[in-house]
């Protein structure tokens, strides 16, 4: 008797504990998935400044939205169900108000778990995005205009982007001045989006990986090789 | 007509007493929101932030347990401020103990008492059986997944943060989730989310477990059995022990507990009383 009840008590617990085990792996995978579809940022949403990168971002964030109340422009929203951002993580969209760079960058200082990366202090090293220029055919300048917005308002201007001038292919006689973004100086603040004339803006920001390739590691590029550095002290050896 | 729970409480000793604990905790739970919601509003920065992490005063950091041991199991050391927060919290629910936050903090426990009320007023009883140790086994599966995907997993869903957040900055499509939530516990489960699911409750109640605080049925050899109690209870299972057992402890043992008070404001005999020392039972 005692040994049959033990018997039945203990396949009830393998039953009860595969069971668990089951209920765990189906909403396990399920939410897994869910977070896996989500983690991706749609291309308009910025993470605020000294945001670590996206999947550690997605770690460590408590979705506080201190950093959202600590900026004095109103440029972070904290992100809802559904919203562009995964659910309760901050962010902003260029177009609508860019980051100001603030010197003190209050956003980052008010955040208490480190997703926005303390040792950002100089706001000129954020990297919250980087500036394209996605449409050459609306961009006012590439049509030979002076329209120039994107590069006057820039916070980093002639660094982070400048006006590189150019002959007009439709006109012989004038130029044009193509607005060209450095990527390793840009900090993604957005101002050029904002600013852009066209109903549409032809200069947005992207997240870095989405803005951004990458040359293969084994690349040899003959400018940085050491051939070309002896080449050009060479040649410079003869100059003086 | 028949008689609503609580009527016999409300009759003898009138309408305070029967509501104390209700009307205390709804205070409880709305000046929490209000606090958080005077700095947005008025620029009152009492209290920034939300139940995950705030600042009291721009000085004082909280950070909430549940967030935080995520963040942990992801692979993110946190900075000293969301550590200190959390060290505040935990401390005051190990000392205050039981599923307090539950009862006295959550929003989304208004959403369930009012589904719980009207399943009672309108005498809905369809109810799916769904373990209530469903909720423990997403707990353990909601703190695995950070280790696996290095993410904050529930933290995408959970319905508790997405309330009190979209209260203060704005809700979006979050109500879908709440409405679909209110309708489960309304006609699916009965105290379906946080009887059943909810796994931050399921955390709380881990955190809680020495309790300082306890429900004492010191009086039960005056109980009637009318079931008021057990009616109002969002988990009736844990008074089985103190009340129906011949067990000599009078004490509300179970971790499930949310010392919401309503057991005492309903029963008319006072079987129940607060107590705070899970022991003797002594007040
Ligand atoms: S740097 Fe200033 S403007 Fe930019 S997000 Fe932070 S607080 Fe807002
Ligand atoms: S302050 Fe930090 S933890 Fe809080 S929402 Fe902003 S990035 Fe996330
Ligand atoms: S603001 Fe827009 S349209 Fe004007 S020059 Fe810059 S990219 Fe072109
Ligand atoms: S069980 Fe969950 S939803 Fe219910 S009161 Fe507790 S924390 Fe809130």
């Amino acid at each position: 008797m005692a040994i049959q009840l033990r018997k039945r008590t203990r396949r009830q617990f393998i039953y009860s504990m595969a069971r668990a085990g089951c209920v765990a792996g189906l909403s396990g995978s399920l939410l897994a998935s869910y977070a896996k579809q989500s983690s991706s940022l749609a291309a308009s949403s910025l993470r605020p400044p000294g945001a670590l990168p996206e999947p550690d971002f997605l770690g460590a964030c408590s979705r506080c939205g201190l950093c959202v109340q600590a900026c004095p422009y109103d440029t972070l929203k904290l992100a809802s169900w559904l919203d562009e951002a995964p659910n309760g993580t901050p962010y902003f969209e260029a177009r609508d108000v860019p980051c100001e760079m603030c010197d003190h960058i209050p956003c980052v200082e008010a955040c208490p778990t480190g997703a926005l990366d303390p040792a950002l202090d100089d706001i000129d090293d954020a990297r919250m995005g980087v500036a394209v220029i996605v449409d050459r055919e609306s961009c006012l300048n590439l049509q030979g205009m002076r329209c120039d917005v994107c590069y006057r308002v820039c916070p980093l201007i002639d660094e982070a982007i400048t006006l590189e001038m150019r002959p007009n292919p439709r006109q012989e006689h004038h130029a044009l001045f193509e607005p060209v973004v450095n990527p390793d100086v840009c900090t993604g603040c957005g101002k050029c989006e904002h600013g852009c004339i066209p109903e549409d803006p032809a200069i947005k920001v992207l997240p870095v990986a989405q803005a951004r390739g990458k040359i293969h590691d084994h690349f040899q590029l003959y400018y940085e090789s050491d051939q070309a550095k002896e080449a050009e002290s060479a040649g410079s050896g003869v100059e003086s | 007509m028949k008689r609503s729970v609580g009527s016999k409480s409300r009759e003898s000793h009138g309408f305070w007493y029967a509501n104390r604990f209700l009307i205390l905790r709804r205070f409880s739970q709305f000046s929490i929101l209000a606090l958080f919601l005077l700095g947005p509003l008025f620029g009152l920065w009492i209290m920034r932030g939300n139940l995950s992490s705030s600042r009291i005063l721009d000085t004082v950091p909280l950070t909430d347990p549940f967030v935080f041991t995520q963040i942990v199991l992801s692979g993110h050391v946190p900075e000293i401020n969301a550590i200190i927060g959390v060290v505040l919290v935990v401390f005051f629910y190990m000392l205050v103990g039981g599923r307090v936050f539950c009862s006295w903090v959550c929003p989304v426990n208004m959403i369930t008492d009012l589904a719980g009320w009207l399943r009672r007023k309108y005498s809905i009883n369809t109810t799916s059986k769904l373990d209530s140790g469903f909720r423990r086994v997403l707990l353990v599966t909601v703190l695995l997944l950070p280790l696996v995907t290095g993410y904050v997993v529930w933290e995408l869903v959970n319905p508790v943060s997405l309330m009190h957040r979209g209260i203060i900055f704005g809700m979006g499509y979050g109500w879908l989730m709440l409405l679909a939530l209110f309708l489960f516990d309304l006609f699916i489960v009965r105290r379906g989310w946080c009887g059943h699911v909810c796994p931050m409750g399921a955390f709380y109640a881990q955190l809680g477990r020495k309790r300082a605080l306890v429900i004492d049925a010191y009086q039960r050899d005056q109980c009637d059995d009318c079931a008021d109690c057990y009616l109002v209870c969002p988990e009736p299972q844990v008074l089985n022990q103190p009340l129906k057992s011949k067990s000599d402890s009078t004490i509300v043992s179970s971790i499930d507990c949310t010392n919401c008070g309503r057991c005492i404001d309903v029963c008319e005999p006072k079987v129940f009383r607060f107590s705070r020392d899970p022991d003797t039972g002594q007040a």
